[in-house]
């Protein structure tokens, strides 16, 4: 009762569809794979979980830039570092549950390692065999770093393209650091071969049904959250720090603190994306932390409209089921098209799908949030 | 004579020849036209295979004197177990290694009619008694030659394999020579030859090696190492302080060659973030593609070397001076299009202006991609470009130092076009002000789309240069996008010469890091440390003053 009056006059129509519509998916999807006979006409192929609960991950990344670039005005070409550190930090945990039954059979030591002729587990993959540890380092890991670069950032005053090109050079740096062996995550080929969750085999239909509503209900409790920031008090300062920062400042509010707080908190949910990610796919590695992999996912929120949070999830989805058609049928046009999109919805369509939606439907009367 | 133990060596029978290459290079045109000298013919060849040792050291004593140009590489031949009888018409060959294949030749004639295979011959071996005839003849052959380079070359190889017959030799030639490089080699060459030879009086060879020592060179060091001296005799342990001295002075010539490395890199660093330095410094604009327009300019030199290779082999040796014009207009044009069509619209919105000249990347990368195929693409190197020369013991190629050079001015080029010029004084106006500017008469729309395509034009002939280093392929851009930017930020925006200590520094940085931690370590320490100092200078090094900074 308390959470319902909590929301009243802040959820709108659209958030109430698309929450329903994803606890819908959550129970819809699972129950299409699991029932019918494979082959029957209602049959949802596990593979086809995967893909859909993979857009989900994606969604959900979509969903914490959506955050600090709609709401904040802070445009990070570095979210992919966040949701590559809670991947390496699920993948860790799926490493340690594979339990002697490696290629070399070691009873503690990752394959890689045993190749590497390391003796023993570096300190940081200690606590990893626990999944509460792991969880916990899913969200700190991503928040730790976040807090760090933004702490610096903010307070010395980098903004717009510089941060930007910060958050760049960030997860680049990353990414060159994880293609070395000797860093101790797997080099360039990451973290693979896992083999079950929970003690259930991740290749398993139950395990694919679970982690689709996993990723379902999870994205749906985050845009929860978000839209309980962005339509409280915090929210309005950070609308203030987009529009004037140097105006609120001059309020006495301090600004940086509020980026900061978002900042980490944006990165923290795109740790759980990835950390929900990486079993669905099998594997994390290296390429996870390339800048065009960050860039890619600032595109899908500004194709789905950025300042309106459902905006970020349907341009994850919209843009990535273009990708998988794109390179399962003509795989050469796809850099073509993505960079047409870029272009058009930056030149044409600022405000994106959903805004340009809202607008034909609403009409311009109602100011976008 | 002392065996060699360094595998980096290339085996001696590729020396040799690279010797004669030398000499014939050298010698040739003049020498050749005399041919045959007396002294060197088929009988005396002949006599080389001769069982007699007699008749042979005669033999290798005439071809010796004869003076020939071809007598060095036939001493050298059989010196080296390359000279073969032809088993059907005992005919004496001439053997020679190209790319692990035996290559037979006829010394007086040349070429053969067809080639050998290996079974038709039988090698010529030569005793001791007459390897000790061949190395003072040769000694003498090439130290005797009245080419400098050659007397260089040979004193050099003498300190590679010193051989105690040739003592004599070499202080003979010691006593006439009059140019100081070669001296100087000489006298190592003496010096390694005394002290790798056990049968010189103690006293001797400690003075030897203290010549060495004085040298400092690796190739002493090799002399040293290699030469006997009883363990822990005082010619031991003078051995070992030798080493040590000449260890540090090739520390001191290593910082030195990394030294020159960094400034290599930092040049290359400063030619991919020069256009940027225009675009992104100057108009505020951010160029997601300009590691495109780079990558255009290098397709541009592989496109216009096929091109002129096709009219002309002679052409494709200054392919590159008529690509630098040619790559400034396709990128320049192409820029001017990106500007027209697509930035001018996103003046007020940096961010979006960021996202989508990265699709224009990506389409650019793909265009290219489909056309030319994904895989690298071979730039020829002039001639004239590739090589490298000695500096004490820095190794420099032609083509970095090139690079360097171009670079710089490529640099002041800029500044100069941009202080003593209408169009910079034009571009320095808006920048600063334009309204002001606007109300001064000058168009402002058409500076900005001169200044973006001045600042890929330069991205362009960045390019042209880099193909000379890089891999050109659809990626080349990426590559240097992210360590352009950082210069930017580093050196300080919208200030040229900020760039220009911004290009150096991290250059420099990263290549005297290197050796210690790796290279891939180096670079995330480069761009920790950049994220870190952006913090505290968020304007960089050398940040705008005045009311040009918001």
């Amino acid at each position: 009762m308390i959470t319902a009056r909590l929301l009243s006059g802040r959820m709108t129509v659209w958030d109430v569809a698309f929450l329903l519509l994803l606890l819908a998916l959550a129970m819809l999807v699972p129950l299409l794979n699991l029932v019918p006979e494979a082959g029957s006409g209602f049959h949802l192929s596990a593979y086809m979980v995967s893909v859909l609960g993979k857009y989900l991950c994606y969604a959900l990344l979509a969903l914490a830039i959506d955050l600090v670039w709609g709401y904040c005005g802070i445009l990070s070409l570095g979210h992919g570092a966040f949701f590559a550190l809670g991947g390496y930090a699920m993948g860790m945990h799926l490493m340690r549950n594979i339990d002697g039954r490696g290629v070399y059979g070691h009873p503690v030591l990752p394959d890689f390692m045993v190749f590497l002729n390391w003796e023993e587990l570096p300190w940081y993959w200690s606590g990893f065999d626990m999944f509460g540890y792991a969880l916990l380092m899913v969200v700190l890991a991503p928040g730790a770093l976040a807090f760090l670069l933004g702490w610096f950032a903010f307070r010395s005053r980098v903004t717009g393209v510089y941060l930007s090109i910060v958050t760049q050079a960030m997860t680049f740096a990353l990414m060159l650091a994880f293609f070395q062996n000797d860093l101790g995550f797997g080099g360039s080929d990451g973290l693979t071969d896992f083999r079950d969750l929970f003690g259930v085999s991740l290749s398993s239909d139950g395990m694919r049904s679970a982690l689709f509503a996993a990723s379902a209900i999870v994205l749906a409790l985050a845009y929860l959250c978000c839209r309980l920031i962005v339509s409280s008090k915090l929210g309005r300062v950070l609308v203030g720090v987009r529009d004037a920062e140097a105006r609120l400042r001059f309020l006495g509010y301090r600004a940086e603190r509020f980026k900061l707080a978002i900042w980490t908190f944006s990165a923290m949910l795109a740790g759980l994306a990835g950390a929900l990610y990486v079993p669905q796919v099998g594997i994390i590695n290296p390429g996870e932390f390339a800048p065009a992999k960050s860039i890619e996912a600032v595109i899908w929120v500004a194709v789905g409209g950025r300042g309106y949070l459902v905006g970020g999830p349907i341009g994850a989805v919209v843009v990535n089921a273009f990708k998988t058609f794109f390179t399962g049928n003509f795989a050469e046009y796809w850099l073509f098209f993505l960079g047409g999109l870029f272009l058009f919805v930056t030149l044409f369509l600022p405000q994106g799908i959903f805004g340009w939606l809202r607008q034909r439907l609403v009409g311009s009367r109602e100011e976008r949030s | 004579m002392v065996a060699r133990s360094d595998p980096r060596r290339p085996p001696r029978i590729l020396e040799a020849s690279h010797l004669f290459l030398l000499l014939l290079s050298l010698l040739g045109g003049t020498a050749m036209a005399a041919a045959p000298e007396e002294g060197f013919d088929a009988e005396r060849l002949q006599q080389l295979g001769e069982r007699n040792l007699r008749v042979v050291e005669q033999a290798v004593a005439d071809i010796a004197a004869s003076g020939a140009p071809e007598s060095l590489e036939v001493l050298l031949a059989l010196r080296d177990g390359r000279l073969y009888r032809r088993q059907h018409d005992d005919v004496i060959v001439v053997a020679n290694r190209v790319d692990g294949v035996m290559l037979y030749s006829d010394p007086l004639l040349g070429t053969l009619g067809e080639p050998l295979a290996d079974d038709e011959v039988t090698v010529i071996r030569v005793s001791n008694r007459i390897r000790r005839a061949l190395s003072a003849a040769i000694a003498s052959l090439s130290l005797g030659s009245d080419d400098a380079a050659v007397r260089f070359a040979a004193a050099r190889q003498f300190i590679d394999s010193p051989d105690r017959d040739l003592l004599e030799a070499i202080e003979e030639a010691l006593a006439v020579e009059e140019v100081a490089r070669v001296r100087q080699a000489l006298e190592v060459a003496r010096a390694a030859t005394i002290a790798s030879d056990p049968g010189q009086p103690d006293d001797a060879r400690m003075e030897a090696v203290e010549r060495l020592a004085e040298a400092g060179t690796s190739r002493a060091r090799r002399v040293l190492l290699s030469m006997f001296a009883e363990e822990n005799s005082a010619l031991d342990l003078r051995r070992d302080e030798a080493v040590a001295v000449i260890d540090r002075n090739l520390a001191r010539w290593q910082r030195a060659q990394d030294l020159w490395y960094g400034l290599s890199l930092g040049s290359v660093l400063l030619l991919a973030a020069l256009g940027l330095a225009i675009t992104f410094g100057v108009m505020g604009v951010i160029n997601m593609a300009h590691g495109e327009m780079i990558m255009i300019g290098a397709y541009t030199t592989f496109v216009v070397q096929g091109v002129l290779r096709g009219i002309s082999p002679a052409l494709a040796e200054v392919s590159l001076l008529i690509a630098l014009p040619v790559a400034f207009l396709v990128a320049g044009a192409i820029g001017v299009l990106i500007e027209r069509t697509v930035i001018r619209r996103l003046y007020s919105r940096p961010l979006e202006t960021l996202l989508a000249t990265w699709g224009i990347s990506l389409i650019l990368q793909q265009t290219v991609r489909t056309l030319f195929g994904a895989s690298n693409q071979r730039v020829e190197t002039p001639s004239w470009l590739s090589g490298s020369f000695e500096l004490g013991q820095l190794m420099i190629t032609y083509n970095r130092l090139a690079i360097l050079i171009f670079a710089l001015v490529v640099l002041a080029a800029v500044i100069l076009l941009l202080t003593r010029t209408s169009l910079g004084l034009h571009i320095r106006a808006v920048t600063q002000n334009r309204k002001m500017a606007e109300s001064m008469g000058i168009r402002s729309d058409r500076v900005d789309m001169l200044t973006f395509g001045l600042g890929s034009g330069i991205a362009g002939i960045a390019g042209v240069a880099l193909s000379q280093i890089a891999n050109v392929s659809p990626n080349l851009g990426q590559n240097y996008i992210i360590d352009s930017f950082m210069v930017i930020v580093f050196g300080g925006v919208g200030n040229l010469f900020g760039t220009l200590v911004g290009a150096m520094t991290l250059g420099v940085t990263t290549q005297l890091v290197e050796p210690a931690l790796g290279a891939v370590a180096a670079k995330v320490l480069i761009l920790v440390f950049i994220i870190i100092f952006i913090q505290f200078r968020p304007r960089g090094l050398f940040p705008q003053r005045g009311r040009a900074a918001e």
